[in-house]
């Protein structure tokens, strides 16, 4: 019954856009047809996989296929139900947003193919997530990456969005060339093509090379550092819904693949707990480092991704220490913490995309410095950027923190664990600088975006977003405020994901950490701030208004105001050894000065600096290798021809 | 449960103010002044409180959320901590991490209602205010790490308790670094001197002062005692780690707090007296130093 529902859903997601395709371009009735199937799959969707969350036991289905190779297995358990979940609620969203982001009307040129790829990759996504059998996951793998490129070249006509496609499509594969190794060999260790028990595999022989195989595919799906060269771009170039459907949901997989994956195996190498510590840590520490240096909202919010794939990491890391230690409480917290963050940041960070897109349409522009202002022209718009800008940082009362707050119980849990675990404790300084960076990021956003006086005409034009622009973000923040003020809500979910990858806590996770004390607070907060608000709110209606004060300068304008990048600059300049940012011009020249300009810029470190002159100079190699060997002397050839031969007999002589 | 409650919130409220009174009198001792009545912070806050509002016209609600959360924060993290010897009306595991965040959450508000006045001074002071924060914050961690480490317990209540008074005479070297980084950081956080001079207005090397620039009036009134109420909070973690033995009587426990906090005031203000002004390309630098210091630390816990 599940099952058939969770199917139901991915044929109709799968579909949404096909019957657009047939009727003529700009018409709308394939649009709304769109979006019905999408929002009745997603609907369906997440009553499956609520219905799985309500099932005694993990739903398993197989159906023989004409393929060789396995079976159409799907496995559908808590903790695929828990990366469903923002899954579902992030299309349908995303879907209600487009109508007013991307109507058909005005883009019939590429509205119909948008739809077509977005049903697709929801679809395919929902498979990977449920997949049983490593044919079937590669499969589904596979067509959400490429459905992924095909919506992030959606503006195929500029330049930008090109170039972003196809960085993530080499990307992209070469994670899958990595997963198809890892599969094989992960076949040739369980004995069959279809996913091996939780816990049935022994961490010896080539689990080693399974687990760096799946480091390295799934990393670059999640986009660790330095493995997240494609991110910043793609999310940049595409459509803000599919930005946030991206960011949100797709590299969550290579999340998913990596707690799978882990599962499997009944005893984990304390090696593989403390590489994955480390690769967390760098990306969430240089993932919010290189955010703040950016200029661009949407490259900013896509770096903020990789810091929180680091943040994910950390939970992951310390859970897998805690089983390779025999810590069930670590085990589970760091879990319970990695896979709340998860949905966290599906939840907060398309709501931040969002709004993002809503900005961008309200003021034409990408570029953070010429905004302004923009809380008065867009309250809705503000609120729920500033509320996504709260929970992002971290901060208490929304979903945000309680993730954080179990990963940082996690890094104390080690504090009881033997002298070489209670290393992990390191986790919580890191944390806490990755969380205060990222507060300092979303003070400039928000500063920059929303406050203030408009830097440029469009801004002080702007206009709020439609409705089916609106309550998305609003139903979006309204989640992350729930999961917040009701932690104690997902809990159960957590433990039971937990069972599933084989750690059991005694007392269960309400025990390990009782979330009701913060639920008091958050309340308290929320209670005594709207006393005083309302207090202070009578006394403000006699307000008198004046100018804000220019420091005795008579004439202050817009362009006065502290700019993003000046607010970044101190924090840029401290993290300069890994961003190594660019800067022009700048200095005034002479006793009477000419007009000077300044620009500063800060590319990817590791794409421009590291990965393009290592990728260029293997070409070079190559084309002079290319150049020696096939240089056109027949002679020379035959030469090749001889000495294929003689290995040849050779390597049989040495067998016989 | 509420009793306790009920004294820490009136400790807060009505001694907070007193500790700035403290440290302007102590400092005019130094200077050779009579200096302002103990009782002048008190003054001011009523005086601003009765005043009208004067608002700037580019700002909005965040303008008045600034100070509202800045004064609310501080009531709900004294909850959290003991005073002294008189536990935490609320403790439970990890309330450390929402003690930390909660003034976080402050912070948040505090710099966005700076930016909301579109000044350039006001965005200068919040850049500042958000940088040496992050600098801060993980100095904060390392310190808990070490009490968790030596008392065996993940809330404020348990490592600022008596198994802590147990721990001064073995662990003496690590819990004297971090009271070190401890007390810089309270600094940092309260922007005192050596890190910012909340006496000097309209210079451009302020941090805290300028992004409260344009608040006037009763907000000016709320961030005041909001910024009273946070160094007695942050205080009370000082005190706490330095004096972790209970006599067994409430009133004797409660006045040696009490004295512990004025004592704690007429350091600052002695500290403020004879250090200059830090230039501020030092005090990042400074900041990493202190890091590192209770880095050092919680590796002689962890070894």
């Amino acid at each position: 019954m599940v099952t058939a529902a969770f199917l139901v859903a991915t044929l109709s997601l799968f579909f949404s856009g096909v019957p657009g395709l047939l009727l003529p371009r700009g018409s709308v009735a394939g649009e709304r047809l769109a979006l019905a199937m999408v929002v009745g799959g997603s609907t369906l969707g997440l009553a499956a996989a609520v219905g799985v969350v309500l099932a005694p036991a993990p739903l398993l289905f197989s159906y023989p296929w004409g393929v060789p190779g396995g079976n159409f297995a799907l496995c559908l358990d808590t903790i695929a139900a828990l990366f469903l979940l923002p899954v579902y609620v992030i299309a349908l969203l995303g879907a209600v947003y487009a109508l007013g982001y991307w109507p058909e009307r005005l883009n019939p040129g590429t509205g119909r193919r948008l739809r077509l790829f977005y049903g697709v990759i929801v679809a395919a996504l929902t498979l990977v997530l449920t997949a049983a059998s490593s044919l079937l996951f590669l499969v589904a793998w596979e067509i959400m990456a490429l459905a992924g490129y095909f919506l992030i070249t959606t503006e195929e006509k500029k330049e930008e969005a090109r170039r972003a496609g196809f960085l993530y499509l080499v990307a992209t594969h070469t994670g899958t060339l990595a997963l198809l190794a890892m599969f094989i060999l992960l076949g040739e260790a369980s004995g069959s093509l279809d996913f091996p028990y939780p816990g049935a595999l022994a961490a010896t022989g080539s689990a080693a090379g399974i687990f760096l195989l799946a480091l390295f595919g799934f990393g670059l799906k999640a986009g660790l550092i330095p493995l997240h060269v494609w991110l910043p771009g793609a999310h940049a170039a595409a459509p803000s819904h599919v930005s946030a459907l991206l960011s949100g949901v797709m590299i969550k997989t290579g999340i998913y693949g990596l707690v799978r994956l882990t599962g499997f195996f009944a005893e984990i190498p304390p090696w593989w707990g403390w590489t994955l510590l480390t690769l967390g840590a760098v990306s969430g520490v240089l993932g919010v480092a290189f955010a703040i240096a950016q200029h661009d909202l949407k490259r900013l919010l896509a770096y903020h991704s990789v810091e929180n794939i680091g943040i994910i990491a950390l939970g992951l890391g310390l859970a897998l220490l805690g089983r390779s230690h025999g810590l069930p409480a670590l085990a589970l917290l760091g879990l319970a913490g990695a896979l709340l963050h998860v949905v966290n940041h599906g939840l907060f960070k398309s709501l931040l995309f969002l709004g993002a897109g809503s900005v961008i349409q309200a003021t034409g522009s990408r570029q953070i410095g010429g905004a302004g202002g923009l809380l008065r022209r867009l309250p809705v718009t503000g609120i729920c950027f500033f509320g996504g800008a709260v929970a992002i940082s971290g901060l208490p009362p929304l979903n945000g923190f309680i993730s954080e707050w179990l990963v940082y119980l996690g890094a104390l849990h080690s504090l009881h664990g033997e002298r070489a675990l209670s290393l992990a404790a390191v986790v919580a300084p890191t944390l806490a600088l990755i969380g205060a960076l990222a507060l300092a990021c979303f003070v400039k956003v928000f500063g920059a975006l929303f406050l203030g006086a408009a830097r440029s005409a469009q801004a002080a034009e702007a206009r709020e977003a439609p409705a089916s622009m609106r309550w998305p973000m609003l139903l979006l923040l309204a989640a992350c405020a729930g999961i917040g003020l009701f932690p104690a809500s997902v809990f159960p979910l957590l433990e039971r994901a937990a069972q599933n990858w084989g750690v059991e806590a005694a007392g269960g996770l309400l025990a390990v950490a009782p979330p009701w004390p913060l639920t008091f607070v958050a309340w308290l907060l929320l209670v005594l701030a709207a006393l005083l608000w309302l207090w202070r709110r009578r006394a403000r209606r006699q307000a008198s208004a004046a100018d804000t004060w220019g420091c005795g300068y008579a004439l202050p304008n817009s362009r006065m105001q502290y700019t993003p990048s000046s607010f970044a600059a101190l924090l840029v300049d401290l993290f300069r050894w890994g961003l190594r940012p660019e800067r022009h011009g700048g200095r005034a020249e002479g006793v009477l000065p000419a007009s000077a300009s300044f620009a500063s810029h800060t590319p990817d470190a590791i794409l421009d600096r590291l990965l393009l002159p290592l990728v260029g100079g293997g070409a070079r190699a190559c084309t002079w290798l290319r150049a020696r060997i096939q240089n056109g002397s027949g002679g020379l050839y035959l030469l090749y021809v001889a000495l294929t031969l003689c290995s040849l007999l050779i390597f049989l002589l040495l067998r016989g | 449960m509420i009793a306790a409650a009920i004294l820490h919130l009136l400790l807060l409220f009505l001694l907070s103010p007193l500790l700035l009174g403290v440290i302007g009198k102590t400092k005019a001792c130094f200077a050779g002044r009579v200096g302002a009545p103990f009782l002048q912070p008190y003054f001011d806050i009523l005086k601003l409180l009765r005043k009208g509002f004067v608002l700037s016209r580019t700002t909005t609600w965040v303008f008045i959320a600034g100070p509202v959360v800045a004064l609310v924060v501080p009531v709900v993290a004294s909850l959290l901590i003991p005073f002294g010897a008189l536990a935490a009306p609320l403790a439970f595991t990890g309330d450390l991490i929402l003690f930390v965040y909660l003034f976080g959450l402050a912070r948040f508000f505090t710099a966005a209602a700076a930016l909301d006045t579109g000044s350039s001074f006001e965005g200068m002071g919040a850049a500042r205010e958000v940088t040496y924060s992050c600098l801060a914050e993980p100095t904060v961690f390392f310190a808990l790490i070490v009490l968790a480490r030596l008392t065996g317990s993940f809330s404020l209540n348990g490592m600022l308790g008596p198994a802590l008074a147990g721990q001064w005479p073995t662990g003496g070297a690590p819990l004297g670094l971090i009271l070190v980084a401890l007390l810089v950081v309270l600094l940092v956080e309260n922007s005192r001197i050596p890190f910012d001079d909340p006496n000097t207005h309209l210079e451009l090397t302020m941090v805290h002062e300028v992004m409260v620039l344009d608040h006037g009036g009763p907000l000016f009134g709320l961030v005041l005692y909001g910024a009273a109420m946070k160094l007695f909070v942050l205080g009370s973690l000082l005190v706490g780690l330095v004096l972790p033995w209970r006599t067994g009587s409430l009133l004797a426990d409660t006045a040696l707090f009490v004295i512990a906090m004025l004592l704690l005031a007429v350091l600052i203000g002695i500290v403020e007296s004879v250090m200059a002004r830090l230039r501020l390309l030092r005090i990042p630098q400074m900041l990493i130093g202190t890091s590192l210091i209770a880095a050092f630390a919680m590796v002689l816990v962890l070894r």
